[in-house]
């Protein structure tokens, strides 16, 4: 009985003690949205986590404490050949250790199925952002601002954002830590995520989902301000759109809004994935059969138009076609290519 | 000359080689003949080294003689029943009929791949201590990083085929394995597995990660991807033949009085863990045949363009691979059962309730793939049953630890520890790590965050090194002298444990700090404003460390197979059958079969026996 009573008192200071030192660490991130929540607003998912790792370091203590206290207690005195105890079972506490794990597991899951549901509540008035994927890059594009696209998420705090997310080529998955909420973007169909924004600040959505080479970099920036600045802010991408007279202006809009820069570099140093277009325009390219050609008007568009005829040496054919490009579009982008020197 | 190429294993990669060749030519020639381009990227088109993949294995399989009695028999000529080994090592190298010589070509080669993936996982590891670009490139990083992945999973499923193979006979008194012939050629066929394993390398490599999600997997571009999913193919027939193997061994071999509640517990781990691989394995081998087919054959199964859905390849690919954990684990977890009572001498505590949660486990395993889909895009509400049918899999699981401390308690604790229970307490209180981390994954709106990053990653590495490999050198320091008759070094085997048990904790701990503070998995190189870098160059010390007591263990093995001292009996004074006969083993197992008359582990009680020899 004196052991059971010590075990007792150990396996609830180890507990509580396991928790007030794991929850102190600063686990998670900075909680950005109303779905991260915080450990006191009941069904969000840091709410749902403080419960978790309260369980987590109850059952650890519980388990490891009577295993280390026998280890310790119950060793083998010299010169002692004899066995052990015969103990083969105790029905009723297997029974106890049976049903009461399982009644604690179906209440843990009722509580994550009432999480979720807080988690995906939805507001008939969210605004609507246009989520588009591709290897290696986000944009963004805001319907209700004029069809604006930008390659770096802007979102106001305090409105719920239903994003619509589609992918050009593989599967990718938006994640941003400090709002916690996942979703993968799947080719050939949209997938839907809602995110309230709570905390102005800079955060950067993460590619989670393995997409190919340059997955580590598939990072775009995410910022969060209040209402006002961010309807400052569109107002301001949107006369830029309509005003972006010269041809190189229209290119950098283009770019921005098919992800290029996710593969292409614009300064010196190329990324793994692509050639840079620093200084390309009517330099010599090496091909990968190791023929050289000018990277002339000729040579640009057909590499956007049909990516795979011409490889260039040193890199993976993996770019997609941009077939939506009209000719106005792809000489607006030649024309950024040239001014990049 | 002649003499190398009259070793079996030898014969069998000289005409892998050829069969490889003949195949690429073959394609290769009728492309040519029909206008084709016959040449690719990679020297010749993917078709070709597939179909050069494919005649390979067959040529290894035909020429190596594991079916030399097939072929007899097909000619109409007879055999004996029995083959008599070689009593050279070269025994291990050949087509072996007893199921203690697979059992041990099994662990040797698991042990090998768990050091070429070990060894891939410590350069992708240095790689990542600092930020930016180290000395590889994204592309062979992924490449490192998915085969470190496969790698080891085939090194799993080889380590407790080995385990099995070498055990479940012994344990209950059977003279071999139901099907010797099949049993040799499941561990073969798993060599060229291997090799095309590691040829995906020079084809362009592979860049999916172990899953192969398409359409990332169908991505022209890198043939190895294909090599990749046709050696985990073909090691897939390893696992389903060798399962097939073991069921019908246990259900018409075991000794008289053998009934269901005095199986040794091993043994039902293992049935539990061979009707999971039976009836499983096929999955994997479909899903990825599929994107095989997807990529030779233009067919769109999981294309969107071609009105393809690449949803349903994670499906099929779960059903098997969420199943396959428990493959892994099972008979691992039966190991700390099985050593536990000879161990601290008293019996286990809640046998039948241990046999049992093993089958519970097996089961609820089958309803649970879906929980690694739960941001994948499939349907919302099917998120909240998987949910409940995940979480369930917590209390079968429960018990085997309520089970393991009831066992401890008031146990007489060897001192000093032998390797061999360190070993299994190491493997309960990792596996506690592992299962604990679990549910916050199982549960939607924390997965949301969880999902893909380093928490997963640590989560598992935690299951698989306490449900497997804490309980495989457990049962490697236990057995060990069985199989050879001399024990391993107990001062290297504590420094080994000593080594990698807090360097593994330190690991897995911190790769699970560092992912809930948003590292992704399967990244090559990681944003210097989250300040990871201190913690990573921490991680790749610890894989160092634990590298470096796995090399103390091999030197340890070589060593004491010839050195160590030696061990005849009953040296753990074990009621178990095959510790009453002496040690190694004598080829063909008891010489006089026994009788079960007792309880397997009635430690304690006095005048009780397990087994009773029948007299001659």
């Amino acid at each position: 009985m004196r052991h059971f009573v010590i075990v007792g008192i150990l396996v609830v200071l180890a507990a509580v003690g396991a928790y007030a030192g794991l929850d102190a660490s600063g686990l998670m991130p900075v909680a950005a949205s109303a779905q991260a929540g915080s450990a006191t607003t009941a069904g969000s998912i840091d709410w749902m986590w403080n419960l978790q790792v309260i369980a987590m370091s109850f059952l650890f203590a519980l388990i490891v404490v009577p295993l280390v206290y026998a280890l310790i207690v119950f060793r083998r005195k010299q010169g002692d050949t004899s066995d052990a105890e015969h103990i083969t079972g105790n029905t009723p506490l297997e029974i106890t250790w049976t049903l009461i794990p399982l009644v604690l597991v179906l209440a843990f899951a009722y509580l994550g199925a009432y999480s979720l549901r807080e988690v995906r509540r939805a507001d008939p008035q969210a605004m609507i952002v246009k989520v588009h994927a591709q290897q290696f890059a986000w944009s963004f594009e805001y319907p209700d601002y004029g069809g604006v696209i930008s390659d770096k998420l802007y979102l106001p705090a305090g409105t719920q954002i239903l994003l619509q997310m589609d992918s050009k080529d593989v599967i990718h998955s938006f994640w941003v830590p400090e709002f916690r909420v996942k979703q993968d973007v799947v080719p050939g169909r949209v997938t839907e995520l809602r995110i309230t924004p709570t905390l102005p600040g800079e955060y950067k959505v993460r590619c989670a989902e393995l997409c190919g080479t340059s997955h580590y970099s598939m990072e775009n920036g995410v910022v969060v301000t209040s209402e006002a600045e961010f309807i400052a802010w569109a107002q301001e991408q949107q006369n830029a759109l309509a005003s972006a007279q010269t041809p190189e202006g229209k290119g950098e809009l283009l770019v921005k809004a098919n992800g290029c820069l996710g593969c292409h570099s614009i300064t010196a140093t190329a990324l793994p994935t692509a050639p840079t277009w620093f200084g390309l325009f009517g330099s010599s390219v090496t091909l990968e059969d190791g023929s050289t050609v000018t990277a002339d008007e000729a040579f640009l568009k057909e590499s956007i138009h049909d990516p795979l005829a011409k490889i260039v040496k040193g890199f993976a054919p993996i770019m997609p076609a941009y077939s939506n490009l009209t000719d106005e579009d792809i000489a607006a982008i030649i024309a950024y290519i040239e001014s990049l020197k | 000359m002649k003499k190398i190429y009259s070793i079996p294993l030898v014969r069998g990669l000289v005409w892998l080689v050829v069969g490889l060749v003949i195949g690429i030519a073959a394609v290769a020639g009728i492309r040519a003949a029909l206008g084709l381009d016959a040449t690719g990227r990679y020297l010749f088109t993917e078709h070709a080294w597939v179909f050069g993949g494919f005649v390979g294995t067959l040529a290894f399989i035909a020429t190596h003689g594991v079916m030399g009695d097939w072929f007899k028999w097909w000619r109409g000529q007879d055999t004996p029943e029995h083959h008599e080994d070689p009593a050279s090592w070269l025994k291990y190298l050949g087509p072996s009929l007893d199921h203690k010589v697979i059992g041990i070509q099994y662990t040797i080669t698991a042990i090998i791949l768990l050091v070429v993936g070990g060894t891939f996982a410590l350069i992708f590891r240095t790689e990542l201590s600092f930020e930016g670009q180290q000395f590889l490139n994204p592309d062979q990083y992924n490449t490192l990083m998915s085969l470190h992945g496969m790698l080891m999973i085939v090194s799993i499923l080889l380590g407790i085929a080995g385990l099995m193979n070498y055990l479940v006979p012994l344990l209950i008194g059977a003279a071999d394995m139901a099907f010797p012939r099949l049993n040799a050629f499941s561990f073969w066929i798993a060599v060229p597995a291997a090799v095309w394993l590691l040829l995906s390398m020079p084809l362009g490599g592979v860049e999916t990660g172990w899953t192969g999600y398409p359409p990332l997997s169908a991505n022209p571009a890198k043939i190895g991807q294909q090599m990749f999913f046709l050696g985990v193919f073909v090691a897939g027939w390893s696992s389903v033949l060798g399962a097939l193997n073991l069921i019908a061994t246990v259900a018409r071999m075991r000794a008289k009085g053998m009934t269901a509640f005095r199986l040794p517990i091993f043994v039902w781990a293992s049935i539990a863990t061979s009707l999971i691989a039976l009836t499983a394995t096929q999955l994997i081998g479909l899903s990825f045949q599929m994107v095989m087919f997807q990529r030779l054959f233009g067919m769109g199964f999981f294309d969107p363009a071609k009105g393809g859905n690449p949803v349903l390849f994670q499906h099929l690919f779960w059903f098997y691979s969420h199943p396959a954990v428990y493959v892994f684990i099972l008979p691992g977890l039966g190991v700390v059962s099985e050593l536990l009572p000879p161990l601290i001498r008293k019996p286990l505590f809640g046998y039948k309730w241990v046999a049992m949660s093993s089958f519970g486990i097996a089961l609820v395993g089958f309803l649970v793939w879906a929980h690694h889909m739960f941001t994948s895009g499939m349907n919302e509400y099917l998120r909240v049953p998987f949910m409940y049918s995940t979480l369930l899999v917590a209390v079968p699981t429960g018990v085997k630890f309520f089970s393991w401390v009831a066992t401890i308690w008031k146990g007489k604790i060897p001192t000093p520890m032998p390797s061999a229970f360190l070993f299994t307490i190491g493997a309960i209180v990792v596996f506690l790590m592992g299962g604990l981390t679990g549910p916050p994954n199982a549960t939607v709106s924390t997965d949301l965050h969880l999902h893909d990053t380093y928490w997963i990653v640590g989560h598992f590495h935690d299951t698989l090194f306490g449900g497997f490999v804490f309980p495989f050198f457990a049962a490697l320091y236990y057995w060990f002298p069985k199989a050879t008759g001399r024990r391993l070094d107990e001062r290297l085997g504590r420094l080994h444990f000593w080594l990698m048990t807090p360097a593994f904790l330190v690991l897995s701990s911190g790769m699970m700090r560092i992912g809930l503070l948003g590292m992704r998995r399967r990244i090559f190189d990681y944003d210097p404003a989250l300040g990871f870098e201190n913690m990573h160059v921490t991680l790749t010390v610890a894989a160092f460390l634990i590298a470096f007591s796995i090399a103390i263990f091999i030197y340890n093995m070589i060593v004491s197979v010839k050195e160590g001292d030696p061990a005849p009996g009953n040296i753990w004074n074990s009621r178990s059958p095959e510790w009453q006969v002496p040690s190694p083993m004598p080829a063909h197992n008891y010489e006089t079969p026994f009788e079960v008359v007792g309880e397997p582990y009635d430690y304690g009680l006095p005048g009780s026996k397990y087994v009773e020899f029948m007299k001659k």
